[in-house]
């Protein structure tokens, strides 16, 4: 136990000594999650809005208007032909071109039906399929108007059921994204700095000579582990601290569920990673390697859990894939904790699964940690 | 098992795949002794001192080393040695100081224990003024006996010395001898490799490697009148022409 407190306060030392690190550790993250809390959001705005009237009756202007009043549409003009707006997408100019054939007026009034051309820039097609529901949206709208005048003029036919759908947002009314979005960020942030720092720590010692020092000393694998990590658990806590109360003080996050409850789990989930970090360490002779095999965890890490990609659209395989990915179990804690207020039996499986995890990671590491080859 | 002497090594051998680095090498050591375990680079010496510490396992072969077996007791020698590597292995980011605190912590002396010892041996070493400042700001010469220092701080029965002198300036390397000089009179047994021939002469007996093999061990006097050399050096360089 003893020597388990020199080594740790050897690595604290050393830590806060290294004036290139501190930021890294602690401003880093922090301008990581103001910024990408910022940006990273779903919603698609300021869509380039393009549109061919071939119409030129005050219905086909009725409609343009209803973009034109929308915030997510920047109406910008009427293409002369198909052409020339087909060069513009091309260019970049614009994203969405909405196609009015001619007679459109006079057939709606007397067939009722008719057919809008909408040509989307699907380069993203995360967010061509945004644009398509809100252009849906706006015609549906649209529609529904001119049923109501329509009606007025032969209100002796049946009136149609209007069968519509009346969302209700629950835990997050307002689709904040940001309320959305911190929580997980705050996942990766403290993901990567405990994954990074505790990789690329015992391969340091490699490198420099100092851990065959180490191993000629009668030390136990143990000891030397557990005063080595204990340090990089402690800033993980300390990263969760500072990104709660920016998210509190700066986004304004709700913190319905329970504050020690989000401890205990991240107090686990940091094993985790730690022992990640440290079963790279031991296959790696230089942080050159470590650094980009972590890379290499953290991408997919990031990429499947569920934080930016909903976990359900992914392929049967890749779902299974991510059962093994602790990130995920974070996220969703996170989010289930903070905007839900889910208790300890609620997050119950996700707690017992990460423990799992972080035995059997923690085992292997040691495990695989020689002091003599 | 002789109580005389502290390292019995036998055929002992270290191959990685096909190569042979140290092949079938057997010599003992005395309680006491300063042993030069001399080489031309690449000769296998680090290899053989490794398996010694406890850090690489040999591919045949036995070994004692402090009255443990290199095989299945390899933690209970570390309590009884000291080893100073040939490249610089303390912290550069601790002080003299807490280098010294670290390293006794480790091998488990006393709070107590190591503020005594650090006191004495930054006394010694006349670091009085450096003892607060950070490793990476000292000069080799200094870096090296603070390192032998701290190799000694647990009292080991044996110390290791991987080319302690290399890099060194001539009065630092005569400073140095001094200090291996004084831990082999207070019993410590002292297993030293060099490239030095004058700092051979000084060894109580010299073991020189050729290819992995030891070819010639015995007192730098005998080893002259064997070879019909008048100094080491030449000793050297004919068996390691071959």
């Amino acid at each position: 136990m003893k020597t388990i407190l020199y080594i740790i306060q050897k690595e604290f030392k050393q830590i806060f000594r290294n004036k290139g690190m501190l930021p890294i550790i602690f401003v880093l993250p922090v301008l990581q999650l103001i910024i990408l809390s910022n940006a990273a959001t779903f919603e698609v705005k300021n869509i380039k809005f393009g549109y061919i009237d071939n119409d030129h009756t005050s219905t086909s202007r009725a409609l343009v208007e209803k973009f034109n009043a929308s915030d997510y549409f920047n109406v910008l003009t009427d293409f002369p032909s198909e052409a020339k707006a087909s060069a513009e997408m091309l260019l970049g100019n614009v994203d969405v071109v909405l196609d009015i054939p001619q007679y459109f007026e006079r057939d709606l009034q007397k067939e009722k039906y008719i057919n809008l051309g909408v040509t989307i820039n699907a380069i993203d097609g995360a967010a061509a399929g945004v644009e398509n529901v809100y252009i849906t949206q706006i015609v549906k709208r649209y529609n529904q108007h001119l049923k109501i005048d329509l009606l007025q003029v032969s209100d002796n036919q049946i009136q149609p059921v209007n069968i519509e759908t009346i969302p209700l947002f629950w835990y997050n009314e307002t689709l904040n994204y940001k309320t959305f979005m911190v929580p997980g960020i705050l996942v990766l942030l403290v993901t990567m700095i405990t994954l990074f720092l505790s990789g690329m720590n015992i391969v340091r010692e490699k490198e420099i000579g100092t851990l065959e020092q180490i191993n000629v000393t009668p030390i136990k694998k143990s000891q030397f582990i557990i005063g080595k990590l204990f340090p990089f658990w402690v800033i993980g806590m300390g990263l969760l601290t500072i990104g709660l109360l920016l998210a509190k003080i700066i986004f304004q996050v709700p913190m319905v569920g329970s504050l020690a409850l989000l401890y205990l789990y991240t107090s686990i989930y940091i094993l985790v990673i730690l022992g990640i970090g440290l079963f790279i360490s031991n296959f790696t002779d230089t942080q050159q390697q470590a650094m980009f095999i972590a890379w290499f965890f953290t991408v997919i890490f990031i990429l499947m859990s569920g934080l930016f990609t909903p976990i359900e659209s992914m392929p049967k395989w890749a779902q299974i894939v991510t059962e093994f990915n602790p990130v995920k179990y974070f996220v969703e804690v996170m989010r289930m904790v903070m905007l839900k207020g889910s208790g300890f039996i609620d997050i119950l499986p996700h707690l017992l699964k990460t423990l799992l995890y972080a035995f059997v990671m923690n085992g292997l590491a040691v495990w695989r940690y020689k002091k003599t080859t | 098992m002789d109580n005389d002497k502290v390292i019995q090594v036998e055929g002992l051998t270290k191959m990685f795949g096909d190569f042979t680095a140290v092949d079938a090498i057997t010599f003992d050591v005395k309680k006491g002794e300063i042993f030069g375990f001399l080489g031309a680079n690449g000769a296998g010496k680090t290899t053989a001192m490794k398996m010694l510490i406890g850090i690489s396992i040999p591919t045949a072969g036995t070994a004692n080393v402090a009255g443990f077996d290199v095989f299945k007791q390899a933690e209970d020698i570390k309590k009884n040695i000291g080893y100073m590597s040939q490249k610089f292995a303390l912290y550069d980011d601790l002080t003299v100081k807490e280098n010294i605190t670290f390293f006794g912590g480790i091998y488990g002396l006393s709070r107590n224990v190591i503020k005594e010892k650090s006191d004495v041996l930054i006394t010694e070493l006349g670091l009085q003024k450096v003892a607060n400042q950070l490793v990476a700001s000292l000069p080799l010469g200094w870096k090296q006996k603070l390192s032998f220092s701290v190799a000694l701080i647990h009292d080991p029965k044996i110390v290791f010395l991987d080319e302690p002198t290399g890099g060194v300036d001539p009065i630092t390397r005569r400073q140095f001898w001094e200090m291996i000089y004084k831990a082999a009179n207070e019993g410590t047994t002292v297993f030293v490799t060099t490239h030095y021939m004058d700092e051979a002469e000084y060894c109580d007996r010299v073991s020189i490697m050729v290819n992995g093999k030891i070819e010639a061990l015995d007192t730098p006097k005998k080893l002259k009148k064997q070879f019909n050399a008048a100094t080491m050096n030449d000793v050297f360089l004919k068996l390691a022409r071959g």
